[in-house]
């Protein structure tokens, strides 16, 4: 297969501070890569530079093999680009937003207009077609903003964190509009710091943080680096957590890891539920409130946490702007 | 490379879609149509009784040339807020994204702006016209006064397109403008004769474009009555030439600075 996208040592620097620090990375045509990493990570910076907005300092990228800096006219006609505030005019209508990308692409005043309405079905914009972009909800003008990227069929599209900000509701409609485009064999290069997005939408995962790619692979590639499955379980009290460690820390494959203030014990096992069995039976000798108990296959948070030892998210501001997330419920009860 | 025809097309996209906002946001004709009525009918009637003109001239007919000189000045300024509204909200980055021509967001931007000076010099004009102004030269000339406003006003937008993609907030680009236009089109012969200004002041009012633009268009649209005095320093006497030599010496700075600077300019 061969690579719409090839990023080699890539280095971008604002003033001391350095933004990308050697990032390489490839995407194959026809795929979807995720380019994971917390706030402030360098993702945007690296779409940045792919979609010509930002010179590199450092490095080469080609993308449809032309290169961003030398080729930057011709790499522009070939890619669409949808940044993480929805670039949409808020004055003209959804019909008019796309025509009016649909001319600065070139096409044709008819051929403009034809994508244009194909484009607002596809996008289930055409009731709001003739209103002002200003009164779409988020979801909508997100959803505007990504068929204005398409008007020209792009044969690489970047969407720099496209779910961001949006509710939970909306944010599922448009990972079904993304595995379309995926389907018609649009390549994505794909940026977002929610990981069941990434492992949802992505073939493969380029995770970086501060700049540097801190690991790579398929979703099953970086969960293997974490190991298998864990076995989780929460108690009423942090003082509880002791005895509890004590009594199924045989059967621990690995590092037993407690939060005392969550209260929480999680240990890496083997064995599935008779495993899970045993823990329960250990446990009805411990004087201890166990308030739930589950089997647990690793997500991408484990991965993160694993590779950079902090999370992915600030777990503060998380609870909004999560998506819904049943993937950990497995055994719990 | 693009061409110049596909520089052009995509200007007239450009300039459409913004006259359409034109169009949809009423603020935008406010400030175009009403901010200078309200001029024409403040100066005219309040310090009209006050500014004695030299020789025998009405007021109004003094004081309308130097009203559009100012409103399509100040008009410009909105070439500034706009692209700062653009940057910050993600579409100049979406354009640049485009494969679109280098320059067609900024000539879109100005042309449209200087559509909307145009709306405002006839709302002027009309108003002016009730109030007791009037044009005494040739249809010629009286074409000519107008182009002139144009274009001088033309150029400011091109400046101020440097304006809004450097300090990139809407606000703060209205602010600055005000705190700098204000006085260079009050120290001017806008609203008053030069005679009564202190003598640096004066100075510099009398080879102030904006004094030469306003002393133009007193000229062509023949609001300067015989008998009155001929000024003494040479941009008020030759004020057209002298207009036209600024107007061109702005956009010869100040357009190919804006477009290098767009071309840099990603937000945030």
């Amino acid at each position: 297969m061969t690579n719409a996208v090839v990023v080699e040592g890539l280095v971008k620097r604002f003033g001391e501070n350095t933004a990308l620090g050697g990032v390489d990375l490839t995407v194959s045509e026809g795929t979807v890569l995720g380019l994971l990493g917390p706030n402030g990570a360098g993702k945007t910076t690296v779409v940045r530079i792919l979609s010509t907005l930002l010179l590199p300092d450092a490095g080469r990228a080609e993308v449809n093999g032309l290169d961003v800096v030398s080729q930057a006219d011709q790499v522009r006609a070939t890619i669409g680009l949808t940044g993480q505030y929805a670039a949409v005019d808020e004055y003209l209508t959804g019909r008019e937003n796309l025509e009016m990308v649909g001319r600065l692409y070139r096409l044709g005043k008819r051929e403009a207009r034809s994508r244009a309405g194909q484009l607002l079905e596809r996008f289930e914009l055409t009731d709001a077609a003739n209103r002002p972009a200003k009164t779409y909800s988020g979801g909508m003008r997100r959803r505007l903003d990504i068929a204005a990227s398409l008007i020209a069929r792009p044969r690489v599209l970047f969407l720099d964190e496209p779910t961001t900000g949006l509710d939970p509701r909306s944010r599922l409609g448009m990972w079904e509009f993304i595995g379309d485009l995926v389907s018609d064999g649009t390549t994505i290069l794909l940026t977002t710091q929610y990981l069941e997005e990434a492992d949802r939408l992505a073939d493969r995962m380029v995770v970086i943080d501060k700049g540097e790619v801190i690991a790579r692979g398929t979703a099953d590639e970086l969960k293997a680096q974490v190991g298998g499955e864990r076995l989780e379980l929460t108690v009423a009290s942090a003082e509880q957590l002791a005895d509890v460690a004590e009594a199924l820390g045989p059967l621990a494959q690995g590092e037993l890891q407690r939060d005392h203030q969550s209260r929480r014990l999680s240990l890496p096992v083997t064995g599935g539920t008779d495993t899970l069995a045993e823990a329960l039976r250990r446990l009805a000798g411990v004087r201890a409130d166990v308030l739930d108990i589950g089997l647990r296959r690793p997500d991408l948070d484990d991965v993160f946490l694993t590779l950079t030892g902090h999370a992915a998210e600030e777990k503060a501001m998380d609870d909004e702007s999560r998506p819904t997330a049943p993937a950990t419920a497995g055994a719990q009860s | 490379m693009t061409t110049l025809a596909e520089t052009l097309s995509d200007s007239a996209v450009i300039t459409r879609r913004n006259l359409i906002k034109v169009k949809r946001v009423p603020d935008l004709i406010v400030f175009a149509t009403l901010s200078p009525i309200m001029f024409v009918l403040l100066f005219r009637f309040v310090f009209g009784g006050a500014i004695n003109v030299p020789g025998n001239v009405s007021y109004a007919e003094f004081l309308l040339p130097g009203i559009f000189t100012q409103t399509v000045i100040f008009g410009s300024t909105i070439t500034g807020s706009s692209i700062a509204e653009d940057l910050q909200k993600g579409l100049i980055d979406r354009f640049r994204s485009l494969p679109m021509s280098r320059s067609a967001v900024l000539i879109g931007r100005t042309v449209a702006d200087l559509g909307l000076n145009a709306l405002s010099i006839a709302v002027m004009a009309l108003t002016g016209l009730v109030v007791g102004w009037r044009i005494h030269s040739s249809v010629g000339e009286a074409i000519v006064g107008f182009l002139l406003l144009l274009v001088f006003s033309y150029s400011i937008s091109w400046l101020m397109a440097l304006v809004g993609l450097t300090v990139r907030t809407p606000e703060v680009v209205n602010n600055a403008s005000f705190i700098v236009i204000f006085p260079i089109t009050f120290v001017a012969s806008t609203f008053v004769p030069l005679e009564t200004f202190p003598t640096v002041l004066r100075t510099f009012a009398e080879w102030n474009p904006v004094s030469t633009v306003a002393q133009s268009a007193r000229e062509l649209f023949g609001n300067i009555p015989a008998g009155v005095p001929e000024p003494d320093v040479w941009s008020l006497q030759h004020p057209l030439a002298y207009s036209l030599l600024w107007a061109a010496l702005i956009l010869a700075v100040f357009v190919p600075l804006s477009v290098r600077k767009y071309l840099r300019t990603a937000s945030r």
